[in-house]
């Protein structure tokens, strides 16, 4: 008898144990990803405002923000300034990454790990300290602001996305298939171009379409590589926003947010995007 | 044979990519740290001067504390609500880990200004936090959440979550599941089993979560400048504002080295941390 009733009170309390856990992990879980999505659903709606100043919910439908952008050309040039610097960066670290990885990939040597460590710094060190080293050190050069050394700014803190992914790809690969291309006696540059970067190259695409993002949407570094003739889109979106909350801001991002999406559903489909960025 | 891959020397493609980030990234961060040290721009003094001014201000004192201490919150308020959604992706069925996947990597490739921008809109005001406030009557007037440090929080917090989610996924991807079944069948319960297994063995993903959340909150710039307003001071905004609006360039030099220590500091002892956690996994 009492038996019985210890072997159901355990039960009970098993089924307890195992609800909670359920619960708390799934309600956390819920709610984290509600507020992940937030901030970017909101603005999608606050674009559609028809009101004259930011409130929500919005009062009504209207396209009159994004109607409001054609009249902008301080804008569009910042954009056409962005995507001109982000292609380059990501042209430059394609080259310089693949490169170099590579050459990381071939050797168990010790200078592998010190290469990888000054690769990945500019992740986790302020960008904020790097763009004013970088324009203390051009100032005492004597070089002037212009898209070139935006660019090479850019690079430093894009390169670690793609080192790693190429890296990556490289791994996984392994030699055997290099290697038998080398045996069979095909010089090193057509290995290379005919084996060896059609078989990396999802790993050089995703990485490639991090650096542009990065790139993209920089404001630390820019804020100070920049100046006036080379204003990037970002630092003109944050300027509209904290002096007096432009609602033609809400109309940008939503542009933006829906061309991120759309990328990002493109890469996904080219190079499974979220397989190197879950694996990293 | 290995070595030969691609004859003739190869370690030498690694070398314009280690030319370019040295002329354009050690240089610079070296004459930064030389400029943190002298007086005057061009002097050859070495002074120490300039740190001894940033520490006997009680204000830039407030500013690193406040700095260190958000950088704190947002990584434990990470750890907290990331690690859930971690758990379920890893646990998820196949057909949701496409939603999970974009619901999760979203928020990190869109724009941090858009991200922000919709935290002025959710904290504003008239925002939406506002908005139901009042609609619900629970307070009359708006309260104030814009330019408050539990603002900036919360903002970095949402921001900062997928970089604590990736790493933890990475590691609960490498668990053998026959361990938690083990376990179940040796009679440890759920929540037993996640704290006994589950959790120790993530700890490898979870202290490099930490450390690049903990890194790139302390040295971000566009959330808390804006969510912060002018009110809310924060090391990389007080860089800014000497080094551009004051031009003070040998000052922010040296705030950005102290700055660069902090989150050293932090990184070498979550890394050592790290390291040994990994070999308690192996």
């Amino acid at each position: 008898m009492s038996t019985t009733t210890v072997r159901a009170s355990s039960g009970q309390l098993d089924k307890l144990d195992r609800l909670s856990f359920g619960w708390v992990m799934w309600g956390i879980a819920i709610f984290s990803l509600i507020i992940l999505s937030l901030p970017t659903v909101i603005v999608l709606i606050a674009s559609f405002s028809s009101a004259q100043t930011l409130r929500f919910p919005p009062t009504g439908f209207s396209l009159q923000w994004y109607l409001a952008l054609f009249d902008y050309p301080e804008l569009w040039s910042a954009a056409v300034t962005s995507l001109q610097a982000a292609l380059w960066t990501t042209l430059i670290c394609i080259v310089l990454g693949v490169c170099a990885s590579l050459a990381m990939a071939g050797s168990r040597a010790r200078w592998v790990a010190a290469m990888d460590a000054l690769v990945m710094s500019p992740l986790a060190l302020p960008g904020i300290a790097v763009g004013l080293g970088i324009l203390t050190y051009f100032s005492v050069l004597g070089v002037r602001l212009s898209l070139v050394t935006l660019v090479l700014s850019h690079v430093v803190i894009c390169i670690p996305y793609l080192v790693r992914t190429t890296l990556a790809s490289l791994i996984q690969l392994g030699t055997s298939l290099r290697e038998a291309s080398t045996v069979l006696g095909a010089s090193p540059a057509y290995t290379f171009f005919h084996v060896t970067l059609p078989l990396i190259k999802q790993g050089v695409i995703t990485g490639g379409f991090m650096a542009f993002l990065t790139s993209f949407d920089n404001i630390t570094v820019s804020l100070f590589l920049s100046d006036a003739r080379t204003e990037v889109l970002p630092i003109r979106m944050w300027s509209m926003i904290e002096n007096d909350l432009d609602v033609r801001a809400a109309a940008i991002s939503g542009i933006l947010i829906v061309a991120t999406a759309l990328l990002m559903v493109l890469m996904e489909r080219i190079s499974g995007l979220s397989k190197f960025l879950v694996k990293s | 044979m290995t070595a030969k891959l691609f004859a003739p020397r190869e370690w030498q493609l690694a070398l314009p990519l280690a030319i370019f980030l040295h002329l354009f990234y050690v240089a610079p961060l070296a004459v930064l740290l030389a400029s943190s040290f002298q007086t005057a721009p061009g002097e050859p003094s070495f002074t120490l001067a300039q740190y001894g001014q940033f520490f006997q201000d009680a204000v830039n004192r407030k500013v690193l504390l406040d700095t260190f201490w958000l950088g704190v919150q947002v990584t434990l308020a990470c750890l907290l609500f990331g690690y859930p959604v971690a758990y379920v992706y890893a646990n998820a069925p196949a057909k949701w880990k496409g939603i999970l996947t974009f619901l999760i990597l979203l928020p990190l490739l869109t724009s941090s200004v858009v991200r922000t921008f919709g935290w002025v809109v959710i904290l504003g005001r008239q925002g939406l936090v506002n908005s139901l406030l009042q609609g619900l009557g629970i307070t009359q007037e708006p309260i104030r959440l814009l330019f408050t440090h539990p603002g900036v929080a919360i903002a970095m917090t949402q921001i900062q979550l997928p970089f604590m989610v990736l790493p933890i996924v990475a590691s609960l991807s490498q668990i053998d599941p026959r361990l938690a079944a083990a376990s179940a069948s040796l009679g440890g319960g759920a929540w037993r089993t996640f704290w006994k297994i589950t959790f120790p063995l993530t700890l490898p993903g979870i202290i490099s979560g930490c450390l690049l959340v903990f890194a790139i909150t302390v040295s971000s710039f566009v959330t808390p400048s804006i969510i912060g307003g002018g009110q809310i001071m924060y090391m990389p905004t007080l860089i800014y504002q000497q080094g551009v609006v004051l031009l003070n360039r040998s000052f922010a030099a040296t705030i950005s080295a102290i700055l660069l220590a902090m989150v050293l500091i932090v990184v070498f002892a979550l890394s050592n941390l790290g390291q040994k956690s990994r070999d308690y996994v192996h």
